[in-house]
């Protein structure tokens, strides 16, 4: 497996303007004789598509939702980080870098990560002049809040639906050139497979969610913005539908997958309640900005929170991390909460696992209307929710899944090792490292799709325009054949339990041995539950209805056909990092207060997956992490 | 717990004439959300080797607009500022019968079940629903300063998250509430002013082609809007209409063809 990252020379700060003077381009008349397939529509896919068809380029857009417009990247809520120091609190470009590669706990390249904290800045100007509301200042002036994991204050927001303004700022784009006819919109339609000819990604295979048909796309580039796999867990605070099928497809067409087990847990989600739930609502992590978060100092403290003192409150974030406070990042915040919550302090009734987020001071501070402009929905919310008002109660908050920092591996064109194969977003391992620090994915998304790829992918084709397929090649037969087998194989199983069933017992092994913390032995039990759900799907799955038409269980089981697979690589990779280091929490590796240990010899490195065959072991490969500009240091927020 | 007899419209396709079907719940527990409940339906119906009820839901948190169920009559059910996801078992009594049907409007057909093709608030946005902006360094935000009052009014028209339950309510199946966000929105902020005048006459054309009605001031859409619209950009975007109409063709500052 090549694994060269393309890294330009020069000095980091050089490196993506000298890489822009040196690549291929291809010139305006000649770019409508490319066609492109961006699959997913989130904010990734969504300014991809839109930039690289204002481009000229006919772009071929896919996703499961009915409109674009429902992508899950609409429901990131708190905001998006840029370098902008409209504060003039020392902001830089190299101390969002610095955050960024320190927050991931070291263990992402250099050079993405600092050339993403160079575009953040041009992020914020692109929305803006897309109409983008983003929250203003009395004087007409950009307005700023602070989240966790930093010092300064560079996070632009929109109320909390800075998600939905964005993701709409892009799906503008999209509408625009749909209207002039340079992007084809293929919305309720699911990616199935991918087909690789002479080691080229030429398209893909899609099955119509309305009308069942299975179809074959060709194309000179295909583009992954599919999002992550948080589904995995069953209970996560992604939507519903979000799968890592297109991601898994890929990787068993030759794509590596780099460090599957980095998976992040938010900090600020609504305490799971009730028999039967199989989703978590997150809150945006901005709460943590003016809210406290603590538990009571006694166990089994049944008061309501209002008539507990102060003195008998624990302030366990502003105690532990004097200095970050409630800003720590998220997996610090997290784990926390899972310490005090094992320590039988959790405040949601017996054996309960939740902890006291309390606006009480902020209120008192700032008064209603600004809290409520603040976060006046996440409010609404919440109360919703658990029919209580957090003007008068504290929220009561608990960890939940939230997004996945590995993914398909990817060089610093954003190709995967697959040549015209790119992964975009979510769906790419490249700048989170082992941790993602809050207000950070909508900006490597946008910079993905706005700034990077669009530059980029001319780099790949300017010299295969000579050289089209199209679906007539009899590979595009032969994975439409494969893909025919695979449904008729779901539907004929003929057992009792249904997707939903299966997926709910997945998720239960994952989260208890490959969640919050890990250990060997967990994970080795983890493989086994895996291997009997694998079993069970197999032989006793029950699909109703048939696949002419739409099938919503259907849909499910092929995703968690996929979710089954990608488990089990995530449980090898958490037992292969022998390390702790940011969201991987491997028990053996902590300090006695509870901290993690890396171990920056031996997994200084990214580790990616090369899929060798239906029950083959899958091979490790491993692409160095040079530490040019900054040197691994412990990473403490005391 | 509680128990309910749910009455769910079930149609095979958009040239089914469809019917309801009645199935019978117990011990729900109080907490859970509405498609929740609808999933255990579906366990319920898929044990007893029948069809499953088809319907669209997604992010589950009242954000992405896909979920879309007239509960006894009312879009996205009992309650203000809710979208069918947030509904909660808490806003049902033991016993209560719940009629469940699909959004209806003309210009929304039928796919199967509770599920409806709302792609014609996609066609209405494509009609000028947008800024004209390429991708690429842009001016620095700061440099053209937004009031505060205006980008929280600009805010208020953007929260819209399409979900049509605006149509759905409406007597006419106006899409006045939907279009009159976006317009406004955009047409509020210094941004949009180059394309306002075409933006307001291409989309409300395009909202008529579609086959959506007229507003006769029912404000029922204000009612049911999850985010909380309000009717007060009708007005407004009525008043820009006719503003509009006026300008002359040629005059009309709009937008340009792709380059």
């Amino acid at each position: 497996m090549n694994l060269d990252a393309h890294i330009p020379a020069g000095p980091v700060d050089e490196k993506w303007e000298r890489h822009l003077q040196h690549i291929n381009l291809v010139g305006p008349n000649n770019r409508p004789k490319y066609d492109i397939i961006v699959v997913g529509t989130g904010l990734a896919g969504g300014s991809a598509s839109a930039s690289l068809a204002a481009q000229g380029y006919n772009v071929h857009c896919f996703c499961y939702q009915d409109s674009p417009r429902r992508a899950h990247s609409i429901a990131a809520q708190g905001g998006i980080n840029a370098a902008k120091n409209y504060r003039d609190d020392g902001d830089t470009v190299y101390r969002l870098f610095y955050d960024t590669q320190k927050g991931g706990d070291f263990r992402s390249r250099e050079a993405n990560v600092y050339r993403l904290a160079q575009l953040s800045r041009n992020i914020i100007d692109q929305a803006t002049a897309q109409g983008v509301p983003f929250a203003r200042e009395y004087g007409g002036m950009l307005a700023n809040r602070s989240f966790g994991g930093v010092l300064v204050s560079r996070t632009f927001y929109c109320r909390g639906q800075t998600g939905q303004q964005l993701l709409l700022g892009a799906y503008q784009g999209m509408q625009r050139q749909i209207h002039d006819g340079k992007l084809k919109m293929h919305p309720r339609t699911e990616l199935l497979d991918v087909v690789v000819i002479d080691g080229r990604a030429r398209g893909i295979i899609v099955r119509d969610l309305v009308t069942g048909e299975i179809q074959s796309h060709a194309a000179d580039a295909v583009v992954l913005a599919s999002g992550g796999p948080g589904n995995v867990y069953f209970k996560s605070t992604n939507a519903i539908n979000c799968n890592a099928s297109a991601v898994w497809r890929a990787h068993q067409r030759g794509a590596g997958l780099a460090n599957p087990c980095f998976v992040q847990i938010h900090p600020t989600c609504i305490p799971v309640s009730g028999s039967f739930q199989c989703k978590l609502t997150l809150m945006s992590e901005s709460l943590r900005n003016d809210g406290r978060v603590w538990v009571p100092k006694k166990k089994d403290d049944t008061r309501p929170p209002s008539s507990i003192p102060e003195g008998e409150r624990y302030y366990y974030l502003e105690e532990r991390y004097p200095t970050y406070g409630n800003l720590v990042p998220r997996d610090v915040a997290s784990r926390n909460a899972k310490l005090v919550c094992d320590d039988g302090l959790g405040v949601l009734g017996e054996g309960s696992r939740a902890v006291y987020l309390d606006f009480k001071d902020a209120l008192a501070e700032n008064g209603r209307q600004v809290i409520f402009e603040r976060y006046g929905n996440l409010f609404q919310m919440y109360e919703e929710i658990t029919s209580e008002s957090p003007y008068e109660t504290p929220f009561r908050i608990y960890p939940a899944i939230h997004y996945v920092m590995g993914g398909l591996w990817v060089d610093y064109n954003l190709m995967t090792n697959i040549p015209g194969l790119y992964a975009i977003g979510e769906a790419n391992f490249s700048d989170h490292g082992a941790n993602r620090l809050g207000a950070s994915s909508m900006m490597q998304c946008l910079a993905d799709g706005y700034f990077i790829l669009p530059q980029t992918i001319g780099h790949y084709l300017h010299d295969i325009f000579k050289d089209k397929v199209t679906t007539d090649h009899p590979a595009f037969a032969q994975h439409e054949a494969d893909v025919r087998g695979r449904i008729d194989t779901l539907m004929g199983i003929g057992g009792k339990q249904t997707p939903l069933a299966l997926h709910r017992k997945l998720g239960e092994t994952v989260w208890e041995h490959c969640g919050m913390a890990r250990n060997a032995e967990g994970l080795q039990q983890c493989l086994k539950d895996i291997a009997e759900v694998r079993e069970e799907f197999w032989n006793d799955l029950h699909v109703p209805g048939s696949a002419d038409g739409v099938n919503q269980p259907l849909e499910r089981a092929g995703r968690l056909a996929d979710f089954i697979e990608l488990a089990e690589l995530m449980c090898l990779d958490a037992l292969d990092r022998n390390e702790s280091c940011g969201c991987h929490f491997r028990e053996e590796h902590q300090t006695r207060d509870g901290e993690v240990i890396r171990n920056d010899e031996k997994y200084g490195n990214v580790s990616v997956w090369e899929y060798k065959g239906k029950g083959v072991d899958h091979v490790k490969h491993v692409e160095p992490i040079e530490y040019d500009l900054l040197k691994p240091i412990t990473r403490s927020y005391k | 717990m509680i128990a309910l007899t749910l009455h769910v419209w079930r149609q095979d396709g958009p040239n089914d004439t469809g019917r309801f079907e009645t199935h019978h719940m117990t011990d729900i527990d109080e907490d859970i959300s509405f498609l929740e409940t609808m999933d255990l339906l579906n366990e319920q119906i898929a044990a007893a080797g029948e069809i499953p009820i088809t319907f669209d839901s997604d992010c589950r948190e009242g954000i992405c607009g896909a979920c879309s169920m007239v509960l006894n009559g009312r879009a996205h059910g009992p309650g203000q500022l809710r979208t069918t996801c947030e509904v909660r078992m808490r806003q049902f009594n033991d016993g209560d019968e719940v009629w469940v049907e699909p959004f209806r409007s003309r210009a929304f057909p039928p796919i199967k079940d509770l599920m409806v093709d709302r792609s014609a608030f996609d066609r209405i946005i494509q009609s000028g629903g947008y800024v004209t902006v390429h991708s690429g360094p842009k001016p620095d935000p700061n440099a053209i300063p937004i009031s505060h009052p205006i980008a929280e009014e600009a805010m208020d028209a953007a929260e819209c998250i399409g979900c049509g339950a605006c149509v759905a309510a409406c007597p006419n199946s106006s899409a006045m509430l939907f279009t009159s966000a976006k317009v406004n929105h955009l047409n509020l902020l210094p941004q949009g002013q180059p394309e306002k005048i075409s933006r307001v006459l291409d989309m409300v054309d395009q909202m008529d082609t579609e086959g959506f009605g007229a507003c006769t001031n029912h404000a029922e859409c204000q009612d049911v809007c999850p985010k909380g619209i309000s009717i007060k950009f009708i007005s407004t975007m009525n008043k820009q209409y006719r503003i509009a109409a006026l300008v002359e063709p040629n005059e009309r500052h709009g937008r340009l063809e792709s380059q």
